[in-house]
């Protein structure tokens, strides 16, 4: 226990050893051990993005042959989405941030919360595994029959990892929703919550309601192939559009589960630096309910060539586009938020620039994809890849990103070198363009995704897009050297460095094990930033 | 009635506001069961829409005598389970045990049962796989039928042994003298999952047993 009197104590030096690490149900702790083991499954993914860039670079394979290929794509596809980016703001961030955001000393259930990391590192050695072992080939999709009956990779480890790791998620995703209703400091209502507050509830509701529909989904696929019998293969009878159905159900919503988290980070930081007022408070909490909701209800448009009903494909198309009013919503008021503002160009903001300039391209190449006619030209080619990454890399991750430039002198009592921060963003920026933006055009032109040969009139813009790959991973090795650098400063960052006005400021920086000495009360709405109250 | 339980964990303002973060953690994680089931549901809903001549032909074989008793035996399980949520929060402390042991007791008959149940199916080649033999027009639809039969009360038996599991928890704790009307909601939380686990039973015997049964 931390006697409150000791003004130097916090979460970081409370305790001592591996123990401390490996045992604690402090959610700060937590946070810290999935921030290590997410970020380590990032540059997993990001090593085999790496390979698939450089096999690309030339029309004849060259590098990999066309299993190891697949293999390549598959693992980057289910390391990244399945391991870095669904629990990353949520799991590092959100369990940092949710308790101290609302006032509260820890999340609702502190020994489901360590469990919750216990069974992602689970889930992530039966991955790892899968590595060694040869790996999987199915595509990240799991697609039946191939994966249940054809495909000799290792298909039933992964699920297995993936079928666990659900459990990570749903335990995070009940202690969020428990700790926002019911631990909420005196004072603060529903319309005086921090926005980040609302993406992290919506996103706790979505994998509420998604994940385990997946899990189902999976212990099928896994009794098929075990069993040799045939829900999804259609020479055992079976109906590989239910496959489909099932997965997407879940992974539809799940890019909401990935970027909605985001979408609260770039509220938080947009508001503090053009130190403004957010624009449209209701209209923000509502939209990211609004995406949420209607996330359940478009997952038929990943499957208009797939055989479904015509009918069915109309109405999913008319939802997929409604998905686009909630959104531009978000987009047109933090653009009204930086209206007249008086912004200040430190790292997190750049950081959500990016996000918003790349979100919306995402989200407008999003609206060709959901069109039934336009998405039968597009269907599984590079446009399809170039629009997914940028919502969620030039989203999700630039978000992602955002929020740990804004936190981390909060998590962890220093400053990063700004110079260094401002450069590895705007590099970011220029490699992720680089790297995507040719993609757009190579899937209009008709270049298929998941091949690893492709012809020769192709390589132009395919030499751009490896370039550019080459630029976006050196700008994510950046970050890791000037943070990891300014862990060896003294505690400099001052409890407020931004002038922010969320409830988490309040506390000493790095907080105490106990967040708040006395429950704060809450009297008024929040982001009530004066232009001349700026920061030191 | 030892304090060291009834009192409050240090995130929490008092005992009312750790009562209510449970119980509604409980609904929480039963949504999600409610979607995991809804999940496999929903395929054997598009199984039988394809296939009703067949799914019938295979529901014939299911024997609705032995699932008739077990859904009795477990709406029973289910009675005494609420008695034991009743005796704690009526401070009866010495009639937890009791109706916690007759609960576990009444799931372990079903479990007899259905044992029987699956090695009839086993040595009628009704287990679906290699050796699996259905005669008549429907052989490959019916071993749908029975990949989803034995798929579901295969996790709606894996819940009943997690059900049996927290009771043990349950049991140790109310020996210890844990539980009152001041404190009780590990047994009130658990008995949610326990009705859970019924009702899902409640829907699984009509859709397999009953529906299409001339």
């Amino acid at each position: 226990m931390t006697n409150p009197l000791q003004k130097s104590q916090d979460y970081l030096n409370a305790e001592y050893g591996v123990r401390s690490w490996f045992f604690t149900q402090d959610h700060k702790r937590i946070a810290i051990l999935y921030l290590i083991s997410i970020t380590l499954f990032f540059f997993v993914g990001g090593f085999f993005a790496v390979l698939l860039r450089l096999e690309l670079m030339t029309p004849q394979g060259d590098i990999v042959s066309a299993e190891t290929y697949n293999k390549l794509f598959t693992m980057h596809g289910a390391a990244m989405i399945f391991f870095f980016l669904i629990p990353s703001i949520p799991a590092v961030l959100g369990n940092f941030m949710v308790p101290m955001m609302i006032g509260a000393r820890d999340l609702a259930f502190p020994r489901l919360n360590l469990l919750s990391w216990y069974l992602y590192t689970i889930g992530g050695l039966f991955t790892i595994y899968t590595l060694v072992d040869g790996g999987l080939d199915t595509g990240w999709t799991f697609y039946a029959p191939y994966s249940s009956r054809y495909t000799i990779s290792n298909v039933v480890p992964v699920v297995v990892g993936v079928f666990i790791l659900g459990f990570s998620s749903i335990l995070t995703a009940v202690n969020f929703v428990v700790t926002i209703h019911k631990m909420r400091a005196p004072g603060l209502t529903w319309f005086r919550l921090p926005l980040f507050i609302w993406a992290s509830y919506a996103t706790s509701v979505i994998t509420l309601l998604g994940t385990p529909v997946l899990a189902i989904t999976l212990v099928l696929l896994g009794f098929e192939r075990l069993a040799g019998v045939g829900i999804f293969d259609p020479a055992l009878g079976g109906d590989p559009v239910l496959f489909q159905h099932l997965f997407w159900f879940y992974s539809h919503p799940a890019v909401y589960i990935m970027v909605l988290p985001s979408m609260g980070v770039v509220s938080e930081v947009v508001t503090c630096f053009a130190r403004k007022k957010i624009f449209g408070y209701n209209f923000m909490a509502f939209a990211i309910m609004a995406i949420a909701v209607l996330g359940f209800l478009v997952w038929g448009h990943h499957m208009f060539i797939s055989g479904q009903s015509v009918y069915a494909s109309l109405v999913f198309s008319a939802l997929s586009f409604s998905v686009a009013i909630p959104s531009a919503v978000k987009v047109f008021n933090w653009t009204a938020t930086l209206y007249k503002g008086e912004i200040e160009f430190r790292t997190p903001i750049l950081y959500a620039f990016g996000f918003i300039g790349l979100f919306t391209i995402g989200g407008l190449t999003g609206l060709f994809l959901a069109s039934l006619a336009v998405d039968v030209h597009l269907t599984d080619t590079y446009f399809v890849v170039a629009h997914f990454h940028y919502i969620m890399v030039g989203g999700a991750v630039m978000g992602y990103l955002a929020g740990i430039h804004y936190w981390w002198p909060k998590i962890t009592g220093r400053m990063y070198n700004e110079a260094w921060a401002k450069f590895s963003a705007l590099i970011l920026f220029v490699g992720f363009n680089l790297t995507f933006f040719p993609q757009f055009i190579l899937g209009h032109l008709g270049m298929p995704r998941r091949y690893y040969v492709y012809p020769e009139e192709f390589q132009v813009l395919n030499v751009m897009s490896t370039a550019g790959a080459s630029i976006l991973g050196l700008g994510y090795l950046i970050p890791m050297v000037y943070l990891i650098w300014s862990l060896r400063r003294p505690k400099d960052a001052g409890d407020n460095p931004w002038g922010s006005t969320g409830l988490e400021w309040t506390t000493p920086s790095p907080p105490t094990t106990h967040n708040f000495e006395k429950t704060p009360v809450v009297t008024t709405e929040p982001y009530l930033y004066d232009k001349k109250g700026s920061s030191e | 009635m030892s304090k060291v339980h009834s009192a409050v964990a240090h995130h929490f303002e008092d005992a009312e506001q750790q009562r209510e973060a449970a119980t509604l953690g409980m609904w929480a994680f039963l949504v999600t069961e409610v979607m995991f089931f809804g999940g496999v549901f929903g395929a054997y809903a598009v199984c039988h829409f394809l296939y009703p001549d067949a799914f019938a032909a295979a529901s014939n074989k299911l024997n609705v005598v032995l699932g008739a008793t077990n859904t009795a035996v477990l709406i029973c399980s289910s009675l005494s389970m609420a008695l034991a949520v009743r005796a704690a929060q009526t401070d009866k402390v010495k009639q937890i045990v009791p109706w916690l042991i007759l609960t576990i007791v009444l799931g372990l008959v079903f479990f007899v049962i259905k044992y029987f149940e699956y090695m009839h199916k086993f040595h009628e080649h009704l287990f679906p796989g290699a050796s699996f033999v259905f005669e008549g027009p429907h052989g490959a639809q019916a071993q749908l039928f029975f990949t989803l039969y034995f798929v579901m009360t295969g996790l709606h038996a894996t819940h009943m042994v997690i059900g049996f599991g927290l009771m043990l928890w349950l049991i140790v704790r109310a020996r210890k003298g844990h539980f009152s009307s001041a404190y009780n909601t590990p047994v009130e939380i658990t008995g949610l999952y326990w009705h859970f686990v019924d009702i899902v039973w409640i829907f699984l015997f009509p859709l397999l047993y009953l529906i299409g049964r001339a």
